[in-house]
């Protein structure tokens, strides 16, 4: 799309407040008769981490494969910074390429080293001069003290190491939203940490994140906001320490009995 | 750390671990002494047998004249060099050509169905011809055509070649573009790589990788069926091997020509095996039943 077609797009938020970084109006996505996303209307605004909880099934994953045009969805606007990015003359590649995601597992390229992996969207996508786009690759795995595996092939880390790995190619490319599916539910116990760690610095650093976790307890300290998504519908919203201490909906007070130990 | 002294604490094989070792060395000698016997055992009832048949004596005139086969070597190793020149033509085009048909069969949506049929048409045809008969086609039906200059019957024949493993090899590929796991696909879109850059930066690379092994073996069958263009008249060391033959009134140019070939395999086989070994070794550790 042309610069003049995106500037001349409405603006989707009364004056004098900045446009989300993400908008869902409406979304819906079936499975044949399976309703999996029924009118789904969420925001996520600039530096804000917004948590997305929900049964196993509920269409957490699904709503991020939207976000990021991974998924076909059958009615509704998604916007990306105002613009319309459902909106089929929307080129995906370049919607992508603006917004990072790391999904639960098998994320890294097993076959590229683990700097390769780093810079691939860099340089390919974001076309930087390969000793640049290796440059900030290796700042960033400095940052989360693996720089000594810049050479090495993912199968050499263990699997937080390859999570976080995977989290900063995501982010790499400076992207404007962070899409983050349950990252730490394929890990062994004991690898949870450092990953939760890494996002919690990069929240902490003013990233804009939608996680789908089930890590209630990370959720309540680190998102501003919490999202419950039950039967394809929103069923409750709200700043995480409210909502994990007043939750206001049955099915809400239902769903954290089950999963909140005592 | 300084170095190993008996009483610096550094770890050395106890007393059972050394008697354990000892016994599992003389049980590897046992087994090779017992291979060696037995193999010996086995050769020599065999060419016992060869050797004591009525026939042996014709045979061996006929078939392992050892003069005839010098005298025959250097046509049917000049034939070979025309054989090795089709091969490598013939293994690169089969590369190309096969990655092209496994990746239009990857492509999704209708608009790619006509590449998607023509694709799919072309393996089904190719794998089901046998190679003779599209030698044959190629080899005679086409320059009958009169569309193309004169070219080498060798030329149609590496053409042929293509046409039938390309269906194969494209079938290889396929397989091992389907074994790579459908996030690293989605990892890939997610980071902005096209559809064109994720199947040449990320699905290939690995699907190649996952098929090496039968890569391998498709070469070194395609190794011996390069022997086939014979049939064009093209001079390779078949051809050679026949005309020798024809000369000698012997079938040794044959044997000869049959040794090459093997001669010519041999590196790849060992090396197709060694791949294989390998790559279960990496994708078994921790095994070993
Ligand atoms: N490709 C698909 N075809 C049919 N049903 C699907 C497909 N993908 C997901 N679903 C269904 O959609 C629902 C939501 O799935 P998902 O978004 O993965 O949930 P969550 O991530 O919250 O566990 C599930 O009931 C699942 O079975
Ligand atoms: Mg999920």
């Amino acid at each position: 799309m042309s610069r003049a077609a995106a500037e001349a797009q409405p603006p989707a938020v009364p004056e004098g407040e900045r446009e989300p970084v993400l908008a869902l109006t409406g979304v819906r996505r079936a499975y044949g008769e399976h309703v999996v996303l029924d009118g789904v209307d969420l925001e996520v605004r600039a530096h804000e981490v917004v948590a997305l909880i929900g049964a196993s099934g509920s269409g957490k994953s699904t709503l991020l494969r939207t976000a990021n045009l991974l998924e076909p969805i059958d009615d509704g606007v998604i916007r990306l910074a105002g613009r319309d990015i459902s909106d089929p003359r929307v080129d995906a590649d370049a919607v992508r390429a603006r917004i990072g995601a790391v999904f639960q597992h098998y994320n890294l390229f097993p076959h590229l080293s683990v700097l390769d992996n780093v810079t691939l969207a860099s340089r390919l996508v974001h076309r930087l001069p390969k000793a640049e786009a290796e440059r900030r690759g290796r700042e960033l795995l400095a940052s989360i003290g693996l720089a000594d595996f810049a050479g090495a092939y993912p199968d050499r880390l263990s699997g937080g190491q390859q999570q976080r790995v995977a989290i900063v190619r995501a982010i790499a490319t400076g992207p404007e939203l962070l899409l983050l599916d349950e990252v730490t539910s394929a890990l062994d116990p004991e690898l949870v940490g450092e990953v939760l760690a890494l996002v919690r610095s990069l929240a902490d650093g003013g990233t804009t994140i939608l996680m789908a976790t089930h890590e209630m307890a990370f959720a309540r300290d680190v998102a501003d906001r919490v999202v419950f998504l039950d039967g394809g519908r929103i069923v409750e919203q709200g700043p995480s320490r409210e909502f994990f201490a007043a939750p206001r909906e049955e099915r809400t007070r239902a769903f954290l009995a089950r999963v909140l130990p005592g | 750390m300084s170095a190993a002294s008996p009483d610096d604490g550094a770890w050395r094989p106890s007393e059972l671990e050394l008697s354990r070792r000892a016994f599992r060395r003389r049980q590897t000698w046992r087994s090779v002494l017992v291979s060696v016997l037995s193999t010996l055992v086995f050769a020599g009832l065999l060419a016992w047998a060869v050797l004591g048949s009525p026939g042996w004596a014709r045979v061996a005139e006929t078939f392992f004249d050892p003069g005839v086969a010098l005298a025959s070597l250097p046509r049917i190793a000049e034939g070979l060099l025309l054989n090795l020149q089709v091969l490598v033509f013939a293994a690169i085009g089969v590369l190309l050509v096969a990655i092209t048909l496994a990746t239009l069969r990857t492509l999704r949506g209708p608009v790619f169905f006509p590449l998607r049929a023509i694709a799919a048409g072309y393996t089904d045809l190719f794998r089901g011809v046998p190679l003779l008969i599209v030698l044959y086609l190629v080899g005679y039906g086409v320059p009958a055509l009169e569309f193309f200059p004169r070219l080498p019957a060798a030329v149609w024949g590496t053409i042929a070649i293509i046409l039938v493993y390309s269906a194969y090899v494209a079938e290889v590929f396929r397989a091992g573009i389907e074994a790579v796991h459908p996030s690293q696909r989605l990892a890939a879109r997610s980071l902005g790589l096209s559809h064109a850059q994720t199947m040449r930066r990320v699905v290939l690379p690995q699907a190649i990788r996952k098929v090496t092994p039968a890569l391998m073996n498709d070469f070194v069958a395609m190794q011996k069926d390069v022997g086939l263009i014979s049939v064009l008249g093209a001079v390779d060391a078949v051809r050679a091997a026949q005309i020798e033959t024809a000369h000698y009134f012997n079938f040794t140019p044959y044997v000869v020509a049959g040794l090459l070939f093997v001669l010519l395999a041999l590196p790849m086989v060992r090396l197709t095996d060694w791949v294989t070994a390998r790559m279960r070794r990496r994708e078994q550790i921790g095994s070993i039943v």
